[in-house]
């Protein structure tokens, strides 16, 4: 009785899970070795079996390795960058001497709650080279305008601010929980034997953090790789294709002009890079620290 | 006198960060209140000069955002309703009842974490096509209506229910579906608000599938609308602040509200071994 109870529970969630994701994700290999193209939107009687063709036109395609290029730029400059920002700030938090942590807290987490296209639309406005605050701040330390949107050399660097800004306060929280799981006992032992607060951070906090770093590193990347909203609203992509990313890209080849298949193999390849470095980075870190989806971040499921 | 110096650049440290990460947005609610063309004019106002709101205005009559609003506030709430119930419902089966194969689909289900959602997108908008589900509120509904990441917090609250509890009640003559409601839910009930407030801000900020399944102005969400509105209103910069602080406002309001469920969820969920 009680098993077949078990079925009657897991079945609504477990079906709309199967129907909506998992069979999507298989079709999307499938979709990816045919033609799926605007004809074939209009009937499926136009599509067509091509094999890896759509894998071949990839590797070909100078726009899918620029698009690869700028996500790695994204993923590798401002992801370091982010968990950086968010293990300073997470250490200064939990200093003892430290008051008001709670409010210091959420003025920290409140970017990560805020919608993306918002503060993206905002930030596009910090960034105008003539009327933006950022260009203002900088007048003052002798730094001329600089064309943050406009020009290809800062467009990603821009995005990427955006995205640290945005995002740090979420491995914060995630930091200072691991830094309370440390034993005070161990930071006794260390300071009775002369280790000073340098020391101690690079021989006790650092290695103890290691599975809350494991657990950073790969949502962070998971996330970051899915780079998508920052660039539609700030940029379209440009200027001259810098802030392309993979998503984008897929976005724009599926949605816009309707190369399904196309964009299934784009989006396939995004899936085997961020599986190959999720594996790489759990190796790295040794063991198999339980990952769970970050639930800001949107259109993750 | 050192611990003294220490704790005050310790704080002015931190009050210059904090300043730092408001600016944006107290800049976004300032510009929303300035008479149009204000906030582009030379001379940096940080302010307004005088206060007014007919960008909020604007919004609600001339560009029908109320609409868009009303359209996210719904979405909103039904998927956080549906999806609530139904990985609850499997959250608890997994945590409570042995049957064969259980841990080996929970451990698919974990595994499929890694696969990111674009994945699905492509044949999951040809599939609701056929449902006739585009540019409907189901079709932001139905992928949304359980979720890998809810039924695991779920599980992992409901894993510490005791045995003995659900063993007495059953004695008593309750029905599976009964314990389920009057005595599983109640227990889980701070997991299932940290839960909702994850899935009703998810729901109202997510962006790609709502501009993909949403086609037409009448049934786009907010941040559809804003980016839509970014297109056409580019110049207007007093009134796309406001449309920024329409769209960021409630879920800062809810943020601000239950931050304790949504924080301690956090770091409960976040770091497992």
């Amino acid at each position: 009785m009680r098993k077949h109870a078990a079925l009657w529970f897991l079945a609504p969630a477990l079906s709309v899970i199967a129907a909506f994701f998992f069979v999507p994700v298989v079709a999307s290999v499938l979709l990816s070795v045919t033609d799926f193209d605007i004809y074939a939107v209009a009937s499926f009687a136009n599509l067509r079996f091509v094999g890896y063709d759509n894998y071949v036109h990839l590797v070909r395609d100078p726009l899918f390795w620029v698009a690869l290029k700028n996500t790695a730029y994204f993923v590798f400059v401002a992801g370091p960058l982010s968990i950086g920002v968010s293990l300073a700030a997470a250490v200064l938090l939990s200093a003892k001497l430290v008051r008001f942590k709670a409010v210091f807290r959420t003025i920290f987490f409140l970017p990560v709650i805020t919608t993306l296209v918002a503060v993206a639309v905002v930030w596009r406005y910090l960034y105008h080279p003539r009327f933006g605050l950022l260009n203002y701040g900088l007048s003052f330390v002798g730094i001329g305008p600089v064309d943050w949107l406009g020009d290809p050399a800062w467009a990603m660097p821009a995005i990427i601010l955006l995205a640290v800004w945005k995002n740090f306060g979420f491995n914060m929280v995630i930091f200072v929980a691991g830094l309370q799981s440390i034993p005070g006992r161990l930071y006794e032992v260390a300071s009775l034997d002369g280790a000073g607060p340098r020391r101690q951070f690079w021989h006790v906090t650092l290695p103890m953090l290691a599975p809350t770093f494991a657990f950073v590193t790969i949502i962070t990347l998971i996330g970051y790789f899915q780079l998508f909203a920052e660039p539609y609203v700030m940029t379209q992509g440009g200027p001259g294709q810098s802030t392309l990313s993979v998503v984008l890209l897929m976005y724009q080849e599926g949605f816009r002009w309707w190369n399904m298949g196309y964009a299934a193999a784009v989006a396939f390849v995004l899936f085997v890079i961020i599986l190959a470095l999720t594996l790489v980075s759990l190796r790295l870190r040794g063991g198999a620290p339980m990952a769970v989806a970050e639930p800001g971040r949107e259109s993750a499921r | 006198m050192k611990r003294v110096t220490l704790v005050v650049v310790l704080h002015l440290v931190l009050a210059v960060a904090a300043g730092v990460t408001l600016l944006p947005l107290l800049w976004m609610l300032s510009a929303s209140l300035m008479p149009a063309g204000e906030a582009t004019a030379f001379g940096h106002h940080l302010l307004p000069s005088t206060v007014t709101f007919e960008h909020y205005r604007a919004l609600f009559t001339r560009l029908n955002l109320a609409r868009d609003a009303a359209n996210s506030a719904l979405l909103a709430v039904a998927v956080t309703l549906i999806s609530l119930a139904l990985n609850s419902m499997a959250g608890y089966a997994f945590a409570k009842f042995r049957f064969a194969g259980r841990d080996r689909v929970f451990r698919v289900l974990l595994a499929a974490l890694v696969i990111p959602g674009q994945v699905a997108m492509l044949p999951l908008f040809l599939m609701l096509r056929e449902f006739g589900c585009i540019n409907t509120y189901w079709g932001v509904i139905i992928p949304g209506m359980a979720s890998i990441f809810g039924i695991f917090l779920i599980r992992q609250y409901a894993l510490s229910i005791p045995d003995s509890l659900l063993d007495a009640a059953r004695i008593d003559g309750a029905g599976e579906f009964r314990i389920y409601w009057s005595l599983v839910l109640p227990v889980c009930k701070p997991i299932l608000v940290t839960l909702a407030i994850f899935t009703f801000m998810g729901t109202w900020n997510d962006f790609l599938w709502p501009l993909i399944v949403l086609t037409n102005g009448d049934m786009y969400t907010l941040p559809v609308a804003l980016a839509n509105l970014v297109g056409e209103h580019v110049q207007d910069t007093e009134l796309m602040m406001a449309g920024s602080v329409l769209t960021v406002l409630p879920v800062v309001v809810l943020f601000m509200a239950l931050q304790r469920y949504y924080i301690e969820g956090l770091m409960s969920g976040g770091v497992k071994e």
